[in-house]
């Protein structure tokens, strides 16, 4: 009996999996610390261009983190640190001295679990940081504010009281505002800290219809708790566990075929 | 076994007399009465100033509020009797009717009370002009202390020195700020009694309170919007100046009316360093606009403190003690008004 026959059990044959694209950031065995605790763990991953890629995974694995560290926004917490490793946008490793943090923000926007949109109008919300890109004009404010909202599915609800506070919008409309504000100033990554976790069901569809038309012309990465959400909105996922990336496919393999034993046990519901 | 045997047997929910009971409803009456009695004597002090200092201040003919009192330098009080009857005189009349009539008071014994006549007026001013300078001053100095403690100062040793010291000065005695201002910005800096040397004296007496309380107000402010801010590309500066800053300002104004308070209120910080007993001029007539900065100036806490230290008390100067003291809780109250309705305003514009 030759050991081949027994094989096949164990390791089906190999389904064949939709290759990867060429990545926009690429993430190069990447060890962040806070402290002395590691929290990401030799984390290698090409985040492709204008497609949805969804980091998800229990809660602790490092997902968020990971999030935090493409727009250096772990640079706030004291103690955070990067041990070793790169994350590479346009071949400039983003954490190099020589890398202005302002610009890299710039071009790295960020949409936040909690909405925090400014406790002022909603066309001020918008402008806001448009001034900081330099833009001042009343005419072209205007312009781009409209256009923004739009592109937020936003205008049609809030285009008769453009300068009511922000805050009077309900939890959706202001977490669209806060996409708006961030597409505004036209980043060429979208960063989302789970998105939806504070909508109910109708606003999380409207704020999922938004993501699927903005990948168009940006490219997404989405933290989420939700794996249906992953499964609807993403093209690719990467599940983490522990400060480790298990496994990094397109979004049907990950949740048809997936390659790791853990993969499947969480995204079937086993654990997580 | 049955199940009930596990407990004791159900009680009445009706309410039985006990000793704890009795104990709660006595200690609750307890806490009642202290709270009333502080009530009581804030009641007392502000009721014998209103009634005593209302006497003053107002009078029941037109135009109902004393305006001499209100408008006019202090001045000494003559009384003197004459034909039987007891006249009642400021110096300047004095000084002219004694002028034209000096065969009348000839063997005429005259009473003088310093400061009893005219009014409170330059007190009124120069205790405004302490109260807005230094809460210029010390809002600029305490604002950007307490952005530099919660924004960019990272914790350690120093920064822990730091507020220890903030924390000390706040009980600082007043009459130290007052010999500290002496010191350092009459004598070393030459300034001599001074608008500018009160000003900062009070300024560095007020300092802890807005340091302390800003720095609440400021961490208060979401982190959420510091965030957002960042993450469209904003520097820290331009987040604190936007984005933190203006939503923490209601928060500042609060502390700032307890600071209005006490800057207005103290005597011993000013006896030394700003506060003239009495001066012929007003603050505006200065010959160069530079010396508005460089001249003492008369101030109402002091005012009183003069006044209430005069021998022999009685009528006549009671009257100016609690006129003075009435118009000076007023004027307090005003600006401290004023602080609020401004408050009042911000937190409609910035509310999250």
């Amino acid at each position: 009996m030759s050991t081949a026959t027994l094989k096949p059990a164990d390791s089906p044959t190999p389904i064949p999996r939709a290759p990867m694209p060429p990545a926009f950031v690429e993430i190069d065995r990447l060890n962040f610390f806070y402290g002395d605790k590691q929290a990401l763990f030799d984390i290698t991953l090409g985040i492709p261009e204008k497609q949805v890629t969804a980091l998800i995974g229990p809660s602790g694995c490092g997902k968020t983190t990971l999030l935090r560290c493409l727009n250096r926004m772990n640079d706030l917490v004291d103690v955070a640190r990067i041990g070793s490793g790169e994350i590479r946008i346009d071949d400039i490793n983003i954490y190099d001295p020589r890398v202005d943090v302002i610009e890299l923000r710039k071009r790295v926007g960020m949409v936040f679990q909690k909405s925090n949109p400014f406790p002022k109008s909603i066309y001020e919300n918008i402008a806001y940081g448009l001034r900081l890109h330099g833009i001042k004009q009343k005419s072209q404010l205007d312009e781009i504010v409209e256009k923004s909202l739009r592109g937020a599915a936003l205008w049609d609800e809030v285009k008769d009281r453009l300068h009511d506070s922000g805050l009077g919008l309900s939890g959706g409309q202001q977490q669209r505002l806060c996409i708006a504000r961030t597409i505004a100033v036209e980043p060429d990554v979208i960063l989302m800290d789970e998105p939806c976790s504070a909508l109910d069901p109708l606003a999380t569809a409207k704020v999922e219809d938004l993501i699927q038309e903005l990948k168009a012309r940006f490219t997404i990465v989405i933290v989420t708790h939700n794996m249906q959400q992953a499964a609807r909105v993403s093209d690719y996922t990467a599940f983490f566990y522990l400060g480790k990336l298990i496994e990094f496919q397109s979004t049907r393999d990950i949740f048809t075929n997936p390659k790791n034993p853990q993969t499947e046990a969480y995204v079937s519901g086993r654990f997580g | 076994m049955s199940e009930s045997s596990y407990f004791p047997p159900r009680r009445s929910i009706l309410r039985k007399p006990s000793w704890a009971a009795r104990l709660e409803s006595s200690f609750f009456v307890l806490l009642r009465v202290a709270t009333y009695g502080v009530l009581l004597a804030a009641a007392a002090i502000f009721i014998d100033i209103g009634w005593k200092g209302g006497r003053v201040v107002f009078q029941a003919a037109p135009p109902f509020i004393n305006v001499p009192f209100l408008t006019q330098a202090p001045e000494t009080l003559n009384v003197f009797t004459l034909d039987g009857q007891t006249v009642k005189m400021g110096d300047r009349d004095f000084r002219a009717y004694k002028a034209a009539n000096p065969e009348k008071l000839r063997d005429v014994h005259v009473s003088t009370y310093v400061y009893s006549a005219g009014g409170i007026f330059p007190n009124i001013v120069g205790t405004v002009l302490l109260v807005l300078g230094s809460m210029v001053i010390a809002l600029a100095l305490g604002v950007c202390s307490a952005v530099y403690l919660s924004e960019y100062a990272k914790d350690g040793p120093f920064i822990r020195l730091l507020r220890l010291s903030i924390a000390n000065l706040a009980g600082v005695p007043s009459i130290v700020f007052g010999l500290f201002g002496f010191g350092l910005f009459v004598v070393a800096f030459d300034w001599n009694v001074s608008l500018i040397a009160g000003w900062f004296t009070l300024a560095f007496m007020v300092l802890p309170i807005i340091i302390t309380a800003s720095e609440e107000a400021l961490r208060a402010v979401p982190k959420g919007l510091r965030e957002g801010s960042l993450a469209l590309g904003a520097t820290k500066f331009q987040t604190i100046r936007t984005n933190v800053l203006p939503y923490a300002l209601p928060g500042i104004l609060t502390s700032s009316v307890l600071a209005i308070a006490r800057v207005a209120g103290e005597t011993a910080p000013i006896m030394f360093t700003a506060a003239y007993v009495v001066r012929d001029q007003m603050p505006w007539q200065v010959e160069q606009w530079t010396d508005f900065f460089f001249q003492g100036v008369m101030a109402l806490p002091y005012h009183i403190y003069v006044v209430a230290s005069k021998i022999p008390q009685n009528d006549y100067t009671s009257d100016v003690q609690y006129g003075t003291a009435f118009v000076f809780l007023f004027t307090v109250a005003a600006i401290a008004l004023a602080a609020i309705l401004l408050r009042a305003r911000m937190r409609k514009k910035y509310r999250w």
